[in-house]
């Protein structure tokens, strides 16, 4: 924004000091659970009886971790976190790609192919992005038991590839109704078809919105619960259906360290993004929210 | 702009495949989001209006299972925990994104890392977020402890158990996922305000609140009702941060909406009771979207 001019007054720096401690105790406030997560995570359970939130673990001591992923009990399994580790990303990897290619395909369709009727079919599409699932559960439990879906991965891609298109064709097809017509235009009166001048021209300058959708996809599909909680069971389960059972099992010795761990290694592959993925994120996040 | 209105000169197999290709490949999305979104809409209205239980039935029972939410004392319990939690969720949210925003905006050194480091609880789930705040909000284990052992032992912390301050907990937990994101926005609100407006105001003599109260947050309306409603979107589908952080409980005392219909829906057998509270979650957030969404949709015509 503006290049503000600061007038050095006492009261102008007296403020800035005001606004630097103020930001400061906020990052404070931000890292603090991810601290106390990774501290209690290498605690024995003697030194958090005896500790404190801050206090510092006397040794780097990974048991926790060991437990979290390879042994720990949800329920009656005790297998860790690793099998519903895998199921995520099993789950993600699939419904991530297959949901940004197909709302690319869309995206392109709703810019540079118009026919009658794709306004409203888009406005229908996003009116669908400010839905709570809650309302469409229902049905959806009944249409997988019909079509006979066992599997727990399968069935958490299909439903997850469903109610991620709406994003992903919206981020696509705002991308490209920047683009200019005429470049498909001059394409086409050169002979080249739908799928040419998609895989061609477009797809090739679309990397920034391949990437927001990526990130945004992933962040979704790995943090949801919901869909996971009530369309997967047994050790079908993804990652943060385990983890919440881990946490709210009221059986045997609350083992908190090992839930620290298993909150740290559910959180991994989101942060990962987050962190590789950067600016990207942040676009994901503001995309379709702030315009320009 | 549209490349299909071209003149077709002879209907050749290209042209042909041009025009149903487009209609062929969007056609699997379209099915979804009929089938997907608005045939399972009516599909749980039609639930709510039948006496389903375990097995879903379809005869018409008329508004039976509206009687029984309205006259459910958990279902008015959960939706008066949204109307708290949401309201303060959103109020505590917008406020502190706002501000940080401001303060961020204020060519602060080391702003790309306290950005990056407000933001990253966006990254987790809530899930994630719930149990950590479960932990630090522990009343033997967590603040209430560290505060005993830095020798203020007469405070007690134990909001968590407390069915009175229970779902202020999952308001700190909320707000410390979101707020980050907000800030976000609203900075990339403020960045994109045209310079001269605020130089002009700059030479009158207007001090930097005054420009910031008077001129930028006026005018960064429209970032406000985006947020508005994405903030409302997150509160009414809240259910994974309550799930993990407190369970609904104690009691039902953080029980939400969204956790009512999960469980007469889906572990208690009351199929037909969990639809008619599904079609008030949908009403609710419609009630909530919709006039903002149509006010902002006729100012865009008119300007």
């Amino acid at each position: 924004m503006a290049k503000l001019a600061y007038q050095q007054s006492p009261g102008a720096k007296a403020a800035r000091y005001a606004i630097y401690t103020i930001l400061v105790l906020m990052a404070v406030w931000y890292l603090a659970p991810l601290y106390v997560m990774l501290s209690t995570s290498l605690k024995t359970l003697d030194e958090i009886r005896a500790g404190n939130l801050m206090s510092l673990p006397g040794s780097l001591n990974f048991d926790a971790w060991r437990t979290a992923w390879g042994s720990a009990c949800t329920g009656v399994e005790c297998g860790g976190m690793k099998g519903y580790f895998v199921n995520s990303l099993k789950m993600m990897i699939p419904a991530v790609l297959i949901s940004t290619l197909l709302g690319a395909l869309n995206g392109y369709i709703l810019s540079m192919w118009r026919f009658k009727g794709s306004d409203a079919f888009f406005m229908a599409l996003l009116i669908g992005t400010f839905l709570p699932f809650q309302v469409v559960i229902l049905p959806m439990a009944q249409v997988l038991a019909l079509l006979g879906l066992e599997n727990s991965t399968g069935r958490l891609v299909l439903v997850h590839v469903i109610y991620g298109l709406q994003f992903t064709t919206l981020f696509f097809r705002n991308y490209y109704v920047t683009v200019p017509g005429e470049l498909v235009k001059a394409a086409r009166i050169d002979g080249a078809g739908f799928f040419r001048i998609f895989f061609r021209i477009l797809l090739p300058i679309s990397i920034p919105t391949i990437m927001v959708c990526l990130i945004w996809q992933t962040t979704q599909i790995w943090n949801d619960f919901l869909f996971g909680v009530v369309f997967s069971s047994g050790d079908g389960q993804p990652m943060t259906v385990a983890l919440n059972n881990l946490v709210n099992t009221s059986t045997g010795v609350k083992q908190y360290n090992v839930d620290m761990a298993a909150a740290i290694i559910a959180a991994l592959p989101t942060l990962f993004v987050y962190v590789v993925g950067g600016k990207y994120f942040v676009r994901g996040l503001t995309a379709g929210a702030v315009k320009g | 702009m549209t490349a299909s209105r071209q003149g077709a000169p002879g209907l050749t197999f290209s042209r042909l495949a041009d025009i149903i290709l487009p209609r062929l490949v969007i056609a699997p999305t379209a099915l979804a989001c009929l089938i997907g979104f608005y045939g399972f809409i009516a599909w749980t209205a039609w639930l709510s209006f039948t006496e389903s239980r375990l097995m879903p039935r379809y005869e018409w029972a008329g508004v039976v299972q509206y009687i029984e939410l309205f006259g459910n004392d958990r279902w008015w319990q959960s939706m008066q925990n949204l109307a708290v939690f949401g309201g303060l969720f959103i109020f505590v949210s917008l406020a502190i994104g706002l501000v940080m925003a401001v303060f961020l905006d204020q060519k602060i050194r080391g702003e790309g890392f306290l950005r990056t480091l407000y933001l990253y609880p966006m990254a987790l789930s809530f899930i994630v977020t719930g149990t950590a705040w479960k932990w630090i909000l522990n009343p033997g284990l967590g603040i209430e402890k560290m505060l005993h052992d830095w020798g203020y032992t007469q405070l007690t912390f134990d909001w968590i158990i407390n069915p009175d301050f229970a779902i202020y907990t999952v308001v700190i937990a909320g707000v410390w996922q979101s707020s980050g994101f907000v800030m976000a926005l609203f900075l990339a609100g403020l960045r994109g305000i045209d310079d001269s407006i605020i130089k002009a105001a700059q030479m009158d003599g207007a001090s930097l609140p005054t420009i910031y109260t008077r001129i930028i947050i006026p005018s960064l309306r429209p970032v406000f009702l985006s947020v508005f409603m994405i903030l409302a979107h997150i509160a009414v589908k809240s259910f994974d941060l309550v799930m993990a952080l407190t369970g609904g409980g104690p009691g039902f005392a953080t029980d939400l909406p969204s956790i009512f219909m999960y469980q007469h829906g889906f572990t208690r057998g009351q199929l037909g009771l969990g639809a008619a509270s599904a079609m008030m979650m949908l009403f609710t957030a419609t009630a909530v979207v919709m006039p903002l969404l149509y006010s902002e949709l006729r100012r865009e015509r008119r300007g």
